[in-house]
């Protein structure tokens, strides 16, 4: 078997063991790239920037742990953009397995920010059910959330006196790695009007930016370098920044193996005399 | 009987509920939070049971499949002890056992099987990425396109703006909307013709 043959049928773990090095080595070495902000991003950032203090942003925090290393980078950049702005944020979390995620976020960007839990922000826990959940809350966010997340009535929490539903707040800005996308642009921005932005992994953001060109969303931050680029605006580095490396050095081996892959392939055509045709 | 009266209740929920949708009063708000309720209440009934069939599974492969004894044992004590160590709202608060559980084993796991998917990406690309054909030499250059568009490379990332735009506006979102579309109205067919009886699979039979 010639090199080319080998090429063509390189074993997966020489794949695997490229792009496992890939990720690794640059969170040994720990290096910046350089983040260029998109106009989806920016005009996030923008949004978020313009509330004024004591305004309200609604932020859903809809994933799990499974996607948390695109996610949560996001998250933690929007909420210290808003705290740092002295917004009023109400949180949600409409994912089974986000509330202890929900949780360890705000906590610690509380406390880094100086904030307090029920006067600055809310934490409104979990419902089931997304798109019922979602326009439930435009009727009254008391109505799937009476209680929040740490048994304390709505009402009587300061943060949330003098507000009722989706029309008291800025706008909405969603988090997440699945459906729940769809469900509050549908049952959220369709049914009650409200400014809705997302943030998504990588993987999904060719499917929202239709949204983008009809209005229906107003902003897209899509994956680890949506993260990064919201990082750059607000000028606070953090794990967006960091993983951004390591993304591109991964995607950087993933090319390279499909230019490889490609080149034996048709450099074995080319050596066969075959005529390429469809398969 | 048996079957009539849960068709008759599907059909008049189904007709409530649109028109609560559409025509937004007072009466049509109470419906729906009244509904909350009910779904709540019904989500809570239904919840009992699936706990019982897993349990009951997961006990049996316990006494008989000895190769699944060990995956039973895990889940059935991971069960018991996140359901004691979180039955008071105040374990739910960072610090807690249960969070502790969550945070250093939950989160772990999930993501780890998630980047999983990192190895098989590139695995699956390496081989199936080819340009065979014409398609795939355009699915391919598209690709490679749209990538780097979503790699930060800094200005490398921003000078395809334009193509990856035009790829995303146009033939990307033609085809999602067409989809979109071809979804939108087959959940509608099926909506209406659950309402009106004529779907009747969801009771477990035709």
């Amino acid at each position: 078997m010639g090199i080319l043959e080998k090429m063509m049928q390189l074993d997966r773990r020489w794949i695997y063991l490229a792009v496992g090095l890939a990720v690794i080595i640059p969170a040994i070495v720990g290096f910046r790239v350089p983040v260029a902000v998109s106009p989806e991003v920016k005009r996030v950032y923008d949004f978020v920037n313009d509330i004024k203090p004591g305004e309200y942003l609604f932020v859903a925090m809809d994933y799990d742990p499974t996607t948390l290393a695109e996610l949560n980078p996001m998250a933690e950049a929007i909420l210290k953009h808003a705290f740092s702005r002295n917004e009023k944020i109400v949180i949600v979390t409409l994912a089974q397995f986000g509330p202890g995620m929900v949780e360890q976020i705000t906590n610690g960007l509380a406390k880094e920010f100086n904030k307090t839990r029920g006067v600055d922000y809310a934490f409104l826990g979990y419902r089931p059910y997304p798109a019922i959940t979602i326009l439930a809350m435009g009727v009254d966010f008391r109505v799937p959330f009476p209680v929040d997340y740490y048994g304390v009535p709505l009402d009587s929490l300061p943060v949330m006196r003098g507000i009722k539903n989706f029309y008291n707040v800025k706008g909405v800005i969603d988090l997440t790695a699945g459906n729940t996308a769809d469900m509050w642009l549908v049952d959220g921005n369709g049914r009650y009007g409200f400014p809705l932005a997302i943030g998504i992994t990588g993987v999904m953001a060719a499917d929202y930016y239709q949204y983008l060109q009809s209005g229906q969303l107003f902003g897209i931050i899509p994956g680890i370098k949506g993260a990064a680029e919201y990082e750059s605006l607000v000028n606070m580095p953090g794990q967006g920044m960091a993983q951004a490396a390591y993304q591109v050095v991964a995607h950087s081996v993933i090319i390279m193996f499909i230019i490889i892959s490609n080149f034996a392939f048709f450099a074995t055509r080319r050596r066969r005399g075959q005529v390429g045709g469809a398969r | 009987m048996k079957r009539e009266i849960p068709l008759l209740i599907v059909g008049i929920t189904g007709v409530m509920m649109f028109f609560q949708y559409y025509v937004p009063t007072g009466w049509s708000t109470e419906l729906f939070v009244r509904s909350q309720d009910w779904i709540i209440v019904i989500g809570i009934l239904s919840l009992p049971l699936g706990i019982w069939s897993l349990l009951n599974a997961n006990v049996q492969k316990l006494q008989k499949v000895k190769g699944e004894r060990f995956y039973s044992a895990v889940l059935l004590i991971g069960f018991l002890v996140m359901v004691l160590t979180g039955l008071r709202r105040e374990n739910l608060e960072a610090g807690s056992v249960h969070m502790t559980i969550f945070s250093t084993v939950l989160i772990p796991i999930q993501a780890t099987i998630f980047s999983l998917l990192a190895f098989f990406v590139a695995s699956a690309a390496y081989r199936a990425f080819r340009a065979r054909s014409v398609l795939a030499t355009i699915l391919l250059l598209t690709a490679f396109i749209v990538m780097f568009r979503f790699i930060p490379l800094g200005p490398i990332s921003t000078a395809n703006l334009g193509a990856v735009a035009w790829i995303l506006s146009v033939p990307n979102m033609a085809a999602k909307r067409a989809i979109t579309m071809g979804i939108g109205l087959g959940a509608t067919a099926t909506a209406i013709k659950i309402i009106l009886g004529i779907e009747r699979t969801y009771m477990g039979h035709d």
